[in-house]
């Protein structure tokens, strides 16, 4: 299982947070994969799959925001009917929990995977180990691999 | 109507000739009495034989607050603990309170000063006055309340809150008066609204005394169009009395201020000098007539100015305006006293929270905290952040007893602190 990490950004909710945010990613040639905003009682947590997630961590730590990394589930769903089902029955059948989630899609739909946060990360790999599940492999996945 | 029409209307000349005889006396009583007093006397080098006009009064040392705290609680107390007969404290949320006492004389005295201002808005002794301040250690309803009995109305003490039987004591006892605050008149207002009750119809209201925060004449004017009432505004504060220091007659056009009571002086709150009639600056008080505790020149902080001229009704005590604010920090909100190093001493208790926070206010008092959250505690999780959000009201509430609206910030974000004064955004525009 490689590792996946998403950046999460800490946003107030108003206009031309989201702008400021990707103008850095764009500056640094960062590509984005997927995009996630959560927002709440008047502030957003924006989560970014990024290829180069080291550089636009840094970067964006850099120009003073506040962000944080760390390592999401990123497990492959089947393109078609009761392909996010099976998914979610595995993880229901192991009680884990789903802090957020959110869908990757490479190449033109060949791919999707579902993204998931969940609060120990170390116990859900553990957990879905020997599960028939196929998960995100950022060398095939991603050209520029810093992941 | 007047409640002592002799002393209401006295001449300017013989009114400033019996402040002059009143302020001789109260001098050498806290010179004589106050150990504080005498000691900043000797300082000045000023003796009360100095006090030879009411020009020269300007001699004397400016009273703060901080003094009062420093002599709390019996520090200024010019008369023997046998006589005094009452405590008041003033909320004194940061370190000590102040204690305010009356001796028996004192009580009476406030009495009568309440007793002017209802007669001078037309309550009669078959009115009803309902009386929504507070209780307790807060002077406003308990002075209210002495005033008011002494007209021989029947007073309710209601207290504030619970909304739903204050309306049934007001429809069963036909309340025709109210004493309340601005924020919680409106409050009423959309509760009864709510209800579909009409305060022109359903009630027996008459008049409504709001005091305590500060509020705009647009409120005043919405205020009497619902409820279908005269609004008159109130001034007072805790250190001279409560209630009735100033009060509004039937002209509504500035409060008149007691003057054989108080002698006012408005000053620059920057260079403590006397400014004229008209001019915005901060009220300063003199008690004349307070026996347990006489206090010189107090520096109310309270921003108005004196309204130059006569007022129709034939009082000769001048006008002061509203409130139009404060010259220090303290916020005032739904009448509870607020410093803004109450809510900076709970932020920084909690962990997640960066230095920087601003307190904004706007109308109907709503209160909104920004907070800047730590940049190393970000985790990156929402719930995270909205347990963060509940944690800082929650804790809040229970430091200020009011619930505010908590919003959380990137670092960053707010304007760096210079004085305390930034941190409190007053939008309110009542």
């Amino acid at each position: 299982m490689k590792q996946l990490k998403q950046i999460s950004i800490f946003s107030e909710n108003k206009p031309g947070r989201l702008k400021k945010i990707t103008k850095v990613l764009a500056e640094e040639g960062v590509n984005i994969l997927a995009i996630n905003i959560a927002s709440s009682n008047g502030f957003g947590v924006i989560k970014f799959i990024v290829d180069k997630c080291e550089l636009a961590y840094q970067k964006l730590k850099q120009k003073g925001f506040t962000v944080s990394l760390n390592e999401v589930l990123a497990i492959e769903l089947v393109d078609r009917p009761g392909g996010l089902f099976e998914v979610a029955t595995m993880l229901s059948e192991k009680k884990i929990n789903i802090e957020n989630a959110y869908v990757l899609i490479l190449g033109s739909r060949k791919k999707a995977f579902l993204i998931v946060d969940v609060d120990d990360i170390e116990k859900a790999k553990k957990l879905l180990k020997h599960e028939n599940l196929r998960f995100f492999k950022a060398h095939k996945n991603v050209k520029r691999e810093t992941v | 109507m007047f409640w002592q029409k002799d002393i209401e209307t006295i001449s300017r000349k013989a009114l400033e000739a019996l402040q002059l005889k009143r302020l001789k006396q109260t001098v050498r009583q806290a010179w004589t009495n106050v150990p504080f007093y005498r000691d900043y006397f000797s300082k000045l080098s000023i003796k009360p034989k100095d006090i030879t006009s009411l020009k020269a009064m300007q001699k004397l040392p400016l009273t703060t607050r901080e003094d009062l705290r420093l002599n709390y609680p019996f520090g200024m107390l010019a008369v023997t603990k046998e006589q005094v007969v009452r405590l008041h404290t003033s909320s004194g949320t940061t370190g000590k309170p102040k204690a305010i006492f009356f001796s028996k004389k004192d009580v009476d005295r406030a009495a009568d000063l309440i007793a002017r201002c209802l007669i001078m808005t037309g309550v009669k002794k078959d009115d009803v006055l309902q009386n929504m301040m507070t209780y307790g250690l807060f002077t406003g309803a308990l002075v209210m309340h002495y005033g008011a009995e002494k007209v021989g109305v029947l007073v309710i003490p209601a207290g504030p809150g619970n909304t739903k039987r204050q309306i049934a004591l007001m429809q069963d006892f036909k309340t025709t008066t109210l004493h309340l605050t601005p924020s919680y008149a409106l409050y009423l207002a959309s509760v009864m609204h709510n209800e579909g009750l009409d305060p022109k119809k359903d009630f027996f209201l008459r008049r409504a005394y709001l005091g305590s925060e500060p509020y705009s004449e647009e409120t005043r004017n919405k205020i009497e169009k619902f409820f279908g009432i005269d609004v008159y505004n109130s001034y007072g504060l805790s250190e001279m009395n409560g209630p009735g220091v100033a009060f509004e007659c039937m002209e509504k056009d500035g409060m008149h201020l007691w003057e054989d009571n108080f002698i006012m002086e408005i000053i620059d709150p920057e260079t403590g000098d006397k400014l004229p009639e008209g001019e915005k600056g901060e009220l300063v008080l003199t008690t004349l007539c307070r026996e347990a505790m006489p206090i010189l020149r107090y520096r109310t902080r309270d921003i108005a100015m004196i309204i130059p001229g006569k007022c129709k009704c034939g009082r000769t005590h001048r006008r002061i305006s509203r409130i139009i604010g404060r010259s220090d920090d303290m916020i005032i909100i739904r009448g509870v006293n607020i410093f803004p190093q109450q809510i900076e001493r709970v932020l920084m208790g909690i962990k997640a929270v960066a230095q920087n926070y601003q307190i904004v206010l706007e109308a109907y008092d709503q209160m909104t905290v920004r907070v800047e959250i730590s940049k190393d505690l970000f985790d990156g999780r929402v719930e995270h952040l909205v347990n963060l959000q509940n944690e800082i009201t929650e804790k809040l509430r229970s430091e200020i007893l009011v619930k505010p609206k908590v919003e959380l910030l990137e670092p960053g974000t707010l304007p760096v602190s210079e004085g305390k004064s930034t941190r409190v955004i007053d939008k309110r525009t009542l």
